[in-house]
């Protein structure tokens, strides 16, 4: 008698040698893991820049809501223990900070729309005008980012005196008109070089003249990177300290940057949570407008950074 | 659209800041034909800012043929815009500074001298002392109104747990004791590790020069053609070399406090790390704001050197000025405005106000300042004793201070060298230093 002895499906008794991937398709998933490898590495490197950039504004927002005797505290917390409004009410009834902000929205913002239009044609003929002027043009550029402020501060108040803009906002907002005018500048340039000539050209076929086609061709093109480039002016403008400080007398004139710093006194003594709370409500305004003009934001970033 | 709508607000804000500007463009005083100086007041706490605004109305009620008008400045980099409104010529006409800054403005010609502007009774109610902190060479170029000494600020139940008897304003502690106060209070290691003492030496020099006058040393001596010679003898750093035995060899200093602010110490300071602070009397002011509830603390005087003169009780200070501008049009309005804010009883307001000394013999023995709540009293002993700071009215301070002496006492300290080191860097690089602004 024989034992019935399972016979194995024939293709369950030796297991079928796998058909041996063709080269490319080896390739191909070698790559797709080693693509879902690099694209988790690339995603937590991407979370810890961003924990890095935000820690400063978190810690400010977790500052401003706590209490003095929670300042104090050796181990601090990042969410007070006891949240607050104090600091904004003392900060707020202490500086005149919504006058402030206004000054700073007036002058940051007419700076950063001047520099704007006078970099636009002056980047434009830059690049599509290349000769000697070009070429110094832009070595002005390079050499007047060398000037550490302190090195000009004195002629530059020199000279605003002479023209009766001492503690003037507008003659604050020439000061930063000229002060970010070189690297508006530097950015714009490289957005117009990404405008492909043939469309220019094609321009000109049909009939348009230089300032038409600058018009019409060229500015919709640039439209992200003028978004780009104002924000960055109006960033450096609002973010500046110094010149205001040097150049605004009077109290109603001062700049949020200068009203910030007399929540601070001699040899780093500071008053922490008001001081917090300022800052933050200082930042607000720059967050609104980089929310509000995100899109054309990254889209200016990209057009600039490649080549067309 | 979008564009549009983005470029018609940015328009719509450049028309507003033009409109804006032109609406408050010009100044007060042409107009009417009174007189009005600016006065920039480096005031910021709360308390001091609206004592200095109240008197400034005040002054304004009672001289309406000249009237001032409050500049609210910042102490962040005061000497660089004050140098550039100097140089510019629209220099503000009264000035709140400090003695250190006094050197360069006054020997560059900025600030008036002061000498046949005050009227006799300002000179009178401030002690001879107090004038040395402002008098360079032949001139006088500000007002010493405020000042601040270094007090200790204890934990007093710590004190009390370790048995340690609390010095006293006429019987302060020697260093020597102090230091067998701090070493009886330290723990090394475990969880409940804790100092006898913290010293937040962010700013070394300011107080190691200070300082090193409790011991009857100075550091920077004055010669005889007016320059400055730096010596390290011993009751020169007797003081250096007691903090550097405290975080080296005592363990009852922390080395990682060294390169604190004071208000950096004081979360550890509540939390029981760190028994006792020399600080600054206006810190008090922090500690009572952010103590924990029933934390128990007590101002005590500063040690003293054995031996030293004024029996170790001299400390050195750089006092807050006020100034007048050299090219001010109205400089003796000027000069009656400070006379003004350093009369008695607002010498006692603006003290109470920034939690300091004020320099008036009697604004220092003020009921309302000698009061033994929060240490007033205390600090107030302290402040009768106050000189000028070796730094004052040495040109070459600032450059020798950054360049050469803080390195080489944060080297001291961390223990990375030793003493005669540290003496040649502090006194053969320091005199190299000082030679080059001898005038």
């Amino acid at each position: 008698m024989s034992a019935a002895v399972p016979v194995p499906a024939p293709e369950a008794a030796a297991p079928q040698p796998r058909p041996r991937p063709t080269p490319r398709q080896g390739l191909r998933r070698r790559a797709g893991r080693t693509g879902r490898t690099g694209r988790a590495m690339q995603y937590t490197a991407l979370l810890c820049y961003l924990v890095f950039l935000a820690f400063p504004l978190l810690w400010l927002v977790s500052t401003a809501f706590k209490s003095p005797r929670e300042l104090g505290s050796v181990d601090p917390t990042w969410l007070p223990r006891h949240p607050t409004l104090g600091n904004f009410r003392t900060a707020l009834d202490e500086q005149p900070l919504l006058h402030a902000a206004l000054n700073s929205l007036l002058v940051a913002g007419a700076a950063a729309l001047v520099s704007v239009v006078v970099a636009v044609p002056a980047a434009y003929a830059m690049v599509r005008f290349k000769g000697a002027v070009s070429r110094a043009g832009t070595g002005w550029i390079l050499v007047s980012q060398m000037f550490p402020l302190v090195l000009i501060i004195i002629p530059l108040f020199m000279v605003l005196k002479n023209l009766h803009l001492i503690d003037s906002r507008p003659g604050l907002v020439v000061v930063y008109v000229v002060w970010t005018l070189p690297f508006v500048l530097w950015m714009l340039q490289s957005y117009v070089k990404a405008v492909p000539v043939s469309l220019e050209e094609a321009a000109a076929i049909d009939g348009c003249g230089r300032l038409r086609t600058l018009r019409s061709v060229v500015l919709p093109l640039l439209a992200p990177g003028l978004v780009a480039t104002l924000m960055f002016a109006f960033v450096t403008a609002w973010n500046e300290f110094f010149f205001a400080l040097v150049l605004l007398k009077t109290p109603e004139k001062q700049t949020m940057s200068v009203i910030l710093t007399h929540f601070t006194g001699a040899e780093g003594a500071a008053d922490l949570g008001p001081l917090a709370a300022a800052s933050l409500l200082a930042t607000i305004p720059s967050l609104v407008f980089f929310a509000l003009l995100q899109k054309r934001l990254v889209g200016g970033m990209l057009s600039g950074a490649v080549k067309g | 659209m979008r564009r549009r709508t983005l470029l018609a607000g940015a328009a719509a804000t450049a028309a507003a800041a033009g409109s804006a500007a032109v609406l408050s463009g010009c100044g007060s005083s042409a107009a009417s034909g009174v007189p009005t100086l600016d006065f920039l007041s480096l005031a910021w706490q709360e308390e001091s800012v609206k004592a200095n605004k109240a008197l400034v109305a005040q002054w304004n009620t009672a001289h309406p043929e000249v009237q001032v008008r409050y500049v609210q400045g910042s102490w962040d980099d005061v000497h660089d815009q004050l140098l550039t409104s100097f140089e510019g010529g629209a220099a503000p006409d009264i000035i709140h500074d400090e003695g250190n800054d006094l050197t360069d403005f006054g020997s560059g010609g900025y600030l008036a001298d002061l000498t046949p502007l005050l009227p006799a009774d300002v000179r009178g109610r401030i002690p001879a002392a107090a004038w040395d902190m402002a008098r360079f060479g032949k001139g006088l170029y500000g007002v010493p109104f405020l000042q601040e000494p270094r007090v200790l600020i204890a934990n007093r139940s710590l004190l009390a747990e370790a048995g340690i008897a609390l010095p006293t304003a006429e019987r302060p502690w020697t260093w020597e004791e102090f230091e067998d106060a701090a070493k009886e209070l330290s723990h090394s290691g475990g969880p409940g590790e804790r100092y006898g003492v913290a010293w937040p030496m962010s700013s070394p020099v300011s107080v190691t020069l200070n300082l090193s006058l409790t011991t009857g040393g100075r550091i920077l001596y004055r010669k005889d053609d007016g320059g400055t010679q730096v010596r390290l003898e011993q009751a020169d750093s007797a003081f250096a070399e007691m903090v550097r035995r405290q975080v080296g060899t005592d363990k009852s200093a922390p080395a990682g406090a060294l390169g604190m602010s004071g208000g950096d110490t004081l979360p550890g300071f509540f939390a029981g790390r760190y028994a006792m602070l020399p600080l600054n009397l206006s810190y008090r002011q922090q500690v009572q704001q952010q103590a924990p509830a029933h934390f128990d603390w007590v101002t005590l005087p500063l040690p003293v050197g054995a031996g030293a003169p004024d029996g170790g009780r001299a400390q050195g200070v750089s006092p807050q000025t006020l100034s007048v501008a050299e090219d001010c049009k109205h400089q003796a309005q000027a000069a009656a405005f400070i006379g003004f804010m350093t009369q008695t009883d607002h010498l006692v307001e603006l003290a109470e106000g920034d939690w300091m000394a004020p320099t008036g013999t009697d604004a220092l023995r003020d009921p309302a300042l000698t009061t033994d709540k929060l240490g007033w009293s205390t600090g107030m002993s302290v402040a009768a004793h106050l000189v000028a700071s070796p730094a004052l009215g040495r040109r070459g301070y600032p450059e020798w201070s950054d360049k050469v002496a803080t390195p080489a006492l944060q080297q001291y300290f961390s223990g990375a060298i030793g003493l005669d080191s540290l003496r040649k860097k502090l006194v053969r690089d320091g005199n190299r230093v000082f030679d080059r602004y001898r005038t």
